[in-house]
């Protein structure tokens, strides 16, 4: 057991803890009643609320470890995080804040309810409410491993279910102060969360390379390794540039499709706050791509990864917990393992609400209750928070943590396949809500036969074994179109492409059949509602 | 509650949009996988694309500035209660 880090880390838990009960009361609406108070925070986030809040729920617990771990075991292709998340901000810039102007001006909680107003069909929005629900659990059940990667690492390693006991308390806690407080709950968190990560990112990226004796140690220290492994290496080779492109791009169409990031948008004050957070934000992906790069300074601090008590199996996602215990003073250490371990809460408590909001709005207000009152959704909201989080910790607890890897992997792939129904019906009514319908499922279908088609890199698993697919894999009806080529590419990608052309194609048949394409609620001047308009709905009002 | 064919407008463009796309060159990796020439004991590879952070902040910042002033709702009485209140039934 390591006694200091144990002590500062438990420490800080304790301030953020009194934080999130604290927060009900913080910039506190009329009511906690209301689902734009207890899910959205009033919807009156600033800048930097903003910046704070979406920062600490896209770059999460598990980024920190998984990245690095990836860039430590596969070299060149983990660095995708970085132009993934810089591409990010240009792509979405404009769709956001049409999402932010609609939502605003209907009083949409979720990206279904946008969809439920603009094509007035409850079976697509459903659709699309199940997708972020499933994609966004195993997400939460990720946080947890984070967190558990540090808590193993501090020597709170046992075995069966007393080792995961810190972790349930841990979550116990977090789900109380998000039942009571909600959103503000995570937004007040996320300062000092933040603010513990750049403190601890920055030292290390400037810190250890020193101590190691330089960069160009450390990457011939990666180079070396790479090459007496025979896989992986520090540069991208011809088999995997495409994935390496397809996956940055796929991962930023994902983003802000999952219902947590709408979340965070949604919760912003106004138009401008968004705008400023797209340039500011960035500030998060220099971040992440300095961490990254950790991996290939644990490579040269010679460090091996923990056994995990519980699997038996060394952990990978524990070499930068062992990379900080190692070179860092155990006070430091322990403000490191700190930042990851609020790193888990801060966006563990946005997906919950996120998903919470997704069941009231989407699936209790449409399917169970339809009188339900404003109070009565708030009051659903919470409980299905708790349901969520206890879902995702018993996840973890009775299964195999890798199955939430895998579920996390299809995730990504499932939420890219409700890109055609949330983006793109942003800008246009085209696509027919019969031709959204079946793109979707055949999206889901094919993306689900191409991940289980593929084996894992070390041959161990058959099946779920990553994204990464070989085009000579790649086929249609026993067609392969790619035959003997071993590039390869992001499967989420291929089947968001199947996706939209069945798309356009039932819509083309809808359209000569002069099929009913529902009733849009929005009105072109929706999409460019802003703060301070005259006459703009009401917040926590029906 | 508007016909659906009228919705399909309402898309306000500026040319500085475009300036978006300049960070997307970031996925085309043929232009930047190679190790020189290198930074401080950097790979071209990660020193470029580290760069790229500084490239997308430009593109968004610009494009937030040159179109900063146009207002987003066109003046004059354009809408009026009864559209309003449309949507605050849900």
């Amino acid at each position: 057991m390591k006694w200091t880090e144990l002590v500062i880390f438990v420490l800080l838990f304790g301030v953020v803890t009194v934080l999130g009960f604290v927060a009900a009361k913080w910039k506190a609406g009329g009511t906690l009643d209301h689902l734009d108070e207890w899910g959205l925070g009033g919807r009156k986030f600033g800048s930097w609320v903003t910046w704070f809040l979406i920062g600490g729920d896209i770059y999460t617990a598990y980024t920190f470890v998984a990245v690095p771990a990836l860039m430590f075991s596969s070299g060149a292709l983990g660095f995708y995080a970085l132009p993934y998340t810089v591409v990010l901000y240009p792509i979405i810039f404009l769709p956001l804040l049409r999402m932010w102007s609609v939502s605003r001006a209907h009083g949409y909680v979720t990206p279904a309810d946008f969809v439920r107003g603009r094509y007035g069909s409850s079976l697509l929005a459903l659709l699309i409410a199940v997708t972020g629900i499933v994609a966004t659990m195993p997400y939460i059940a990720l946080q947890l491993v984070g967190l558990e990667a540090v808590l193993r690492t501090m020597g709170i390693n046992g075995s069966g279910i007393v080792g995961h006991l810190p972790l349930l308390i841990a979550f116990v806690v977090l789900a109380v102060y998000t039942y009571q407080s909600g959103l503000r709950a995570p937004a007040l968190i996320a300062f000092v969360k933040d603010i513990l990560v750049y403190v601890v990112i920055i030292v290390a990226v400037v810190y250890l390379p020193i101590k190691l004796g330089g960069w160009s140690e450390i990457f011939s220290a990666a180079d070396d390794k790479f090459t007496t492994a025979k896989s992986g290496g520090v540069l991208l080779n011809a088999n995997n540039q495409l994935q390496y492109a397809t996956l940055a791009l796929g991962s930023a169409l994902a983003l802000f499709l999952y219902p947590h990031s709408v979340t965070g948008v949604l919760a912003s004050k106004g138009r401008n706050v968004i705008k400023r957070n797209m340039s500011a934000l960035p500030a998060y992906s220099l971040l992440l791509g300095l961490l990254a790069l950790l991996g290939f300074v644990a490579i040269a601090a010679g460090v091996a990864p923990i056994t995990n008590q519980a699997t038996g199996q060394p952990d990978t996602n524990t070499i930068i917990p062992v990379l900080f215990q190692n070179e860092f003073s155990s006070w430091f250490a322990g403000i490191a393992f700190a930042a990851i371990g609020i790193g888990a809460l801060v966006p563990a408590a946005i997906m919950s609400i996120a998903a919470a909001n997704l069941w009231t709005r989407n699936i209790y207000k449409e399917y169970f209750r339809k009188d339900a009152t404003p109070k009565q959704e708030a009051k659903q909201a919470k409980l299905a928070s708790l349901v969520v989080k206890f879902g995702a910790v018993a996840f973890i607890l009775f299964i195999d943590p890798q199955f939430s890897i895998d579920l996390q992997l299809i995730g990504g792939v499932i939420i890219l396949q409700t890109l055609p129904a949330v983006a793109i019906a942003l800008y246009t009514r085209w696509l027919h809500v019969w031709g959204l319908i079946a793109g979707w499922f055949v999206g889901m279908g094919w993306g689900m036969v191409l991940l289980y088609s593929i084996p894992s890199a070390n041959g161990k698993r058959a099946h779920f074994g990553g994204s990464a697919l070989a085009l000579d894999k790649l086929s249609l009806f026993g067609w392969h179109p790619f035959a003997g080529s071993t590039v390869q590419i992001y499967v989420g990608i291929v089947a968001l492409v199947a996706n939209l052309l069945v798309a356009v194609l039932v819509t083309l048949i809808a359209r000569k059949l002069k099929a009913f394409n529902g009733m849009d609620q929005t009105r072109p001047d929706d999409y460019h509602v802003d703060d301070g308009d005259k006459k703009l709905r009401q917040i926590g009002a029906h | 509650m508007a016909p659906p064919k009228k919705s399909a407008s309402g898309i306000r463009w500026s040319p500085w949009n475009l300036l978006l796309l300049v960070p997307l060159l970031l996925l085309i990796t043929p232009f930047f996988n190679r190790s020189g020439p290198e930074f401080i004991g950097m790979p071209f590879f990660y020193w470029f694309q580290l760069l790229g952070v500084v490239v997308g902040v430009a593109a968004t910042s610009t494009v937030f500035a040159m179109t900063k002033d146009k207002p987003t709702t066109p003046p004059g009485p354009g809408r009026d209660v009864d559209e309003l209140d449309e949507g605050a039934t849900r």
